[in-house]
């Protein structure tokens, strides 16, 4: 990472970075690559200076798609811009996984740029194309809502169904265990956000996750 | 109920095997039942070297080696099984093998010995049904490999007695296993969740999300997961993930459980996994390649 010249530049509160990092740490005041964090981070996009210039421009992205920050047309879109989230469960710290957006006409190079970077800071990388909750939020909203559900149904107690995770597929933390570490509503938001997105049943948030959401809203 | 002291197992195969292995190394006596002798030769080979590592480890004491072995008798004669007070079945996940098997074993087996059911997908109380004691059965799901793995999702059918369960309960318990309890539900927790998580997983490439690298990446950083779902796959084998969907939607008709079409391409294209060298990874003897 020392060889890479890049600026961070914040609009808004990072989930991504919410404390301090090597990666801000370690940033210039300018550089061919910028880092664009915070809820807003997209909209620091449109008035970028030498914007075409730069090999990569990574925007922190929310449960929203990078096209909304680049455009999108005809599935050709793709420039230097790559979309980013280190993927975060509610109230608990950032994990060290990093995934990258990326589009159908995406520069390698930016994409290189990237993975650079995050891997040179300690990070993990995973690419995916530019879809509604990526990896990890496709996979595993639909994962705790059947968990939550089946605890619901009576499948088996909350410790059993824990242990059984853990014990059976070497799970470092029972489902429940980790969505109560994290937070219900925080999961309820995020399911319902990629069931807006995605129309599938599986991403309804769990009766629990909603009674928590509700809870939180009070 | 009287104390469970002698075990039979029906099945020789990987599954039947390791509960063998686990029951003889505990100190139940074991009688592991089938239909080839070749399988039976087989698996008493496989036994023998499997505790030959565990004294190798430091596992087992070399002088309890002779005495397992001794614990174990292979016979291709269901009759054996009638010194049993506790069957367990590990054979094809099919009603009708099962339900042939058991009606068999309710006329050798004396009356008070219960009768277990290995299976992961299909109900407990629908294969007691044609056991000819549905209230002395029980349903015990050890997990793969079951001589390393603690795990057993224990499940009572609708007319089980309580007795029954109890003493399946601290056999399993007695055999140094982890039960947990589970209701007869189609793929009880473990399987209720990894396959239709599993499929997932496929459609997120079927749909062109992300590569399978970069999906098990991204689990195992994430999440802290020892195997990506791809990699999983692959070590289950696509065509037995095929098997377990049929079983879990014919059941279900959640949509999530239902086959994924890349899966039966593949399977169709001889890409099953580990097992053909090729699955969502390619693989050159024990070394992966590549996504």
């Amino acid at each position: 990472m020392s060889t890479m010249h890049y600026q961070v530049m914040i609009n808004g509160i990072s989930r991504s970075f919410p404390g301090e990092h090597r990666l801000l740490a370690e940033a210039t005041v300018d550089g061919d690559v910028v880092l664009l964090l915070g809820t807003r981070a997209g909209q620091l996009l449109p008035s970028l200076a030498r914007r075409e210039m730069r090999r990569a421009i990574l925007v922190e992205l929310g449960t929203e798609c990078l096209g909304v920050h680049t455009g999108e047309r005809w599935a050709l879109e793709g420039s230097n811009v790559v979309g980013f989230a280190r993927f975060r469960l509610g109230d608990a710290e950032p994990s060290d996984l990093v995934e990258l957006v990326v589009q159908p006409a995406s520069a390698p190079a930016a994409l290189e740029a990237a993975k650079a970077l995050f891997e040179g800071a300690g990070l993990k990388t995973a690419v995916c194309r530019d879809f509604p909750g990526r990896i990890l939020d496709r996979l595993l909203r639909p994962f705790f809502n059947a968990t939550l559900n089946r605890l619901d149904q009576g499948l088996a107690s909350a410790d059993d169904m824990d242990l059984t995770l853990r014990l059976g597929l070497g799970y470092p933390e029972g489902t429940l265990a980790l969505l109560e570490r994290t937070g219900l509503a925080a999961h309820a938001e995020i399911s319902q956000a990629l069931y807006a997105a995605l129309g599938d049943p599986g991403f309804v948030p769990a009766r629990r996750a909603q009674v928590a959401k509700a809870r939180a809203h009070r | 109920m009287p104390d469970i002291k002698t075990i039979g197992v029906a099945g020789s195969g990987t599954m039947g095997s390791g509960i063998a292995i686990v029951a003889a190394r505990a100190g139940f006596r074991t009688v592991i039942y089938d239909t080839s002798q070749e399988a039976l030769t087989r698996a008493r080979g496989q036994t023998e070297a499997f505790f030959q590592k565990s004294v190798e480890r430091g596992r087992l004491k070399p002088e309890e080696l002779p005495v397992v072995m001794r614990n174990l008798t292979g016979t291709t004669s269901l009759a054996d099984l009638g010194v049993c007070d506790l069957v367990i079945e590990a054979v094809f996940e099919s009603l009708a093998v099962k339900h042939a098997l058991f009606a068999d074993l309710n006329k050798v087996c004396p009356p008070h010995t219960v009768f277990a059911s290995n299976t992961s997908t299909l109900s407990i109380t629908e294969i007691a049904g044609g056991s000819g004691r549905p209230d002395r059965f029980v349903g015990m799901h050890f997990c793969l490999p079951a001589q390393l793995m603690k795990l057993v999702e224990m499940s009572a059918g609708l007319v089980t007695s309580a007795a029954t369960f109890e003493a399946a309960w601290r056999a399993c318990e007695a055999m140094g296993q982890r039960p947990v309890r589970t209701r007869d539900q189609p793929g009880f927790i473990l399987n209720a969740f990894l396959v239709p998580f599993n499929n997932d997983a496929i459609r997120l490439v079927e749909s062109g999300v992300a590569e399978p690298a970069e999906i098990d990446k991204a689990i195992k950083g994430g999440m802290g997961y020892a195997m990506g779902p791809c990699e999983l796959l692959d070590l289950i084998g696509l065509d037995t993930q095929i098997l377990l969907c049929e079983a879990l939607y014919g059941v279900t008709h959640d949509p999530r459980a239902a086959c994924p079409p890349l899966v039966r391409r593949m399977v169709a294209a001889g890409h099953l996994g580990r097992k053909t060298g090729r699955g969502f990874y390619r693989y050159q003897g024990g070394a992966m390649f590549g996504a």
